[in-house]
């Protein structure tokens, strides 16, 4: 604040995010609105899936048995649910490093998660990519990697051939706050606008790339203006609340299908694990502590919805614990197979190279 | 001058009487920047995780701290962005370093580096130089994949007017960054991860003359010529220790400088054992290890060779994951042992 010797410098302010970044609101439960129960515990334990997924994994990573990195979504929950939830599987969605939670909200096979991490044969992506690297296009997942924006440009293809093909599909981009940086990702949004072409961008604004803060990046923490300088629709949502980013992005969603043109959500949520690897620290987090850790925790979006719910009344603390324990078991299940699954073999080192 | 650091036994102190100092491939990087941060108030730092040893090892610590954030800059995620300022303030009279902190990211910023930098001085009648250094770590294994475990050493080699330096020792470490900060073009200087951990005894810095530097000999012997670079020096000197053990004296060449290259010390050295096995970290297609045979095939009398050259490379494939893989796709010292010995005859 001490840059305004720019007297229209403060012009910019009414962009930051406000309430929505402060860990302190934003975190009692949530309005159910008309969905149903039966809608909701789809939901929740579609959340509780991802949860519990990457618990596994970080176990699996503290045992040693997982190596390759794995960037955990815990704490963002809502947003892949919530976008997922509006999709269906000829559209064309895709994910980035931290994307087991886009993948598994899509609907894809939690063994194919449990084997791709342990690199074998019979994992998502064949044992060929790791955590880093998910496929399953066959229920619209067209795959996530890790370099940073590199798929938003992809998803803008991805959302042109679909409005070539008529039938009222999107491409969908799954990125960062961090993402927002490079500079392909204003070209893809520019482009996208003046050729109207029905691309989501999925903003999950968790206020970190890797050890730095948004406001040691960014000069405001609210990226949505990216879209609004490209005249691109936008919203900001809370991130964390399910039945908003259900209802937000399918109205986007909704619109783009019957009249093809881009649009762009930004969901603010927080991740609760490190950047990348199992613990929950503030590992390079340069000013994140463990107290706004804490804070942040109260915004859980898990535990938001299942409040709303128990407060309703239709579903009680047993139900949600039956659920958790029935998706532990499947999950665990899927753990055990995968150490005995196959190892890919030697010549698809060279096989995969070319179709 | 081609004489190998490692060779020099150090006695304790140089002529001046400064101790030598026991570092690490990974420190001797941050002696450099320390170092030229110290001496010369026109270098700055940007790029992303210089403020966190997370990102950069040991290569960076406390940097910030002691020459502050606004010598040392931790950047957007912006490699387009933070190249071509560099790029910039180095027409400007600055000396920036842009940190990559893997090389494969540095791949956003190629027209910054390649359309620009590297082109500047001749396009605009050599009136005019970016003095700009672009570090671009090698960091591969561990099961990251494609697009986390690249060496473009080949790629940027090819460029005219981008030089490139790959330094194997931890004294090439320090040097060569100081090297490549002082020098007027625009210098790509590629460390490996996989070096961090080896040890030498270094005298104090001193200010290095890039054009000074050429390939220098690791081992000396007169049975087969082993060029490597980087990492790949370093399996190349290892087989040559083991070579030795057996009988077999091996010449060991560390390119250090890709480009412009100097192959004389190379076709010096084939000449004399003629036998030349090349170990390349990257892919084969178009490839260095194919540039030092070809220049060896080009410029050598034919009755020099007793064997067929030979190049060691990764398989022409993208780096896998699972780790069944990842261990038969990086070569290793065993690789060269194996290669050196069916060139020399099984010895
Ligand atoms: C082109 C590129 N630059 C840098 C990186 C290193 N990197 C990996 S993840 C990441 C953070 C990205 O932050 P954000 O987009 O906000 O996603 P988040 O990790 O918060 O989910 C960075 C900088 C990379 N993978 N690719």
């Amino acid at each position: 604040m001490t840059r305004s010797t720019w007297p229209n410098r403060d012009k910019n302010e009414v962009t930051t995010l406000g309430d929505l970044g402060n860990p302190e609101k934003f975190n009692t439960p949530i309005a159910l609105q008309n969905y149903s129960t039966t809608t909701l515990k789809a939901r929740l334990e579609d959340m509780i899936r991802i949860r519990v997924v990457e618990e596994v994994i970080a176990d699996m990573v503290r045992a040693g048995d997982v190596k390759c990195p794995a960037h955990l979504t815990i704490g963002q929950e809502a947003t892949a649910v919530g976008i997922a939830a509006n999709l269906r599987k000829t559209d064309r969605a895709f994910g980035c490093h931290r994307s087991h939670g886009h993948y598994l909200a899509m609907g894809g096979s939690v063994q194919g998660i449990m084997d791709e991490v342990l690199g074998k044969a019979t994992g998502c992506s064949k044992g060929m990519g790791g955590s880093m690297h998910l496929f399953a296009q066959d229920i619209g997942f067209y795959g996530s990697v890790p370099i940073v924006a590199g798929t938003v440009p992809l998803a803008v293809g991805a959302g042109l051939a679909a409005k070539k093909d008529g039938k009222g599909d999107i491409g969908i981009a799954f990125f960062g706050d961090g993402a927002c940086e490079e500079g392909v990702v204003h070209e893809s949004l520019n482009m996208a606008a003046t050729l109207d072409i029905p691309v989501l961008f999925v903003v999950e604004n968790n206020l970190f790339s890797s050890h730095m803060d948004i406001h040691l990046r960014q000069p405001t923490d609210r990226v949505a203006r990216f879209a609004e300088a490209n005249h691109v629709e936008s919203v900001t949502v809370d991130g964390n609340d399910l039945v908003a980013v259900i209802e937000e992005s399918g109205r986007l969603i909704e619109s783009m299908r019957r009249d093809p043109r881009p649009a762009f959500v930004e969901a603010i949520t927080y991740r609760w694990r490190g950047h990348v690897g199992p613990n929950e620290d503030i590992d390079v987090g340069l000013r994140r502590s463990m107290d706004e850790l804490k804070a942040w925790k109260g915004r859980d979006p898990v535990n938001r919805l299942a409040l709303s719910m128990f407060e309703r009344g239709d579903f009680t603390q047993s139900d949600l614990d039956a659920m958790t324990a029935a998706v532990r078991a499947e999950v665990e299940d899927a753990r055990k197979k995968a150490y005995d699954a196959p190892w890919p073999e030697e010549k698809t080192l060279l096989e995969a190279v070319y179709a | 001058m081609h004489k190998s650091a490692l060779s020099v036994k150090p006695s304790g102190t140089t002529p001046d009487a400064a101790p030598f100092k026991r570092v690490n491939y990974g420190v001797a990087i941050c002696e450099a920047f320390e170092y030229l941060l110290e001496n010369y108030p026109e270098v700055f730092i940007i790029g992303q995780g210089v403020w966190s040893p997370w990102y950069v090892g040991s290569t960076m610590t406390d940097l910030d701290k002691k020459f502050g954030k606004d010598r040392v800059i931790d950047s957007p995620v912006s490699e387009a962005a933070t190249t071509g300022a560099a790029v910039g303030a180095g027409l400007c009279g600055y000396k920036p370093i842009v940190i990559h902190p893997r090389i494969d990211f540095m791949i956003l910023a190629c027209d910054a580096m390649v359309n620009q930098a590297a082109k500047w001085s001749h396009m605009l009648g050599g009136q005019a130089h970016p003095n700009v250094t672009i570090r671009g770590v090698v960091n591969r294994g561990g099961e990251q994949g494609a697009q986390h475990s690249q060496a473009l050493h080949s790629w940027f080699a090819h460029i005219p007017g981008l030089r490139v330096v790959m330094p194997a020792t931890a004294r090439d470490a320090r040097d060569l960054m100081i090297a490549s900060v002082l020098c007027d073009d625009p210098v790509l200087y590629i460390d490996d991860r996989w070096l961090y951990d080896f040890e030498e005894d270094l005298p104090p810095a001193k200010p290095v003359d890039l054009r000074d530097i050429g390939p220098q000999y690791l081992h000396e012997g007169n049975d087969i010529t082993i060029v490597g670079a980087s990492y790949s020096s370093r399996l190349a000197l290892d087989a040559a220790k083991t070579l030795a053990a057996s009988g077999v004296q091996a010449d060991v060449i560390d390119l250090r400088v890709l480009n412009p290259i100097d192959p004389t010390l190379v076709h010096e050295s084939v000449k004399r054992t003629g036998r030349l096995l090349v170990v390349d970290g990257g892919w084969r297609t178009c490839g260095l290890g194919g540039e030092i045979i070809a220049g060896c095939a080009e410029t050598l009398d034919p009755t020099v060779w007793k064997a067929k050259p030979q190049r060691i490379t990764l398989p022409d494939a993208p780096a896998p994951t699972s780790r069944v893989l990842e261990d038969i796709y990086y070569p290793d010292e065993q690789t060269v042992l194996d290669a050196a010995r069916a060139m020399l005859g099984g010895r």
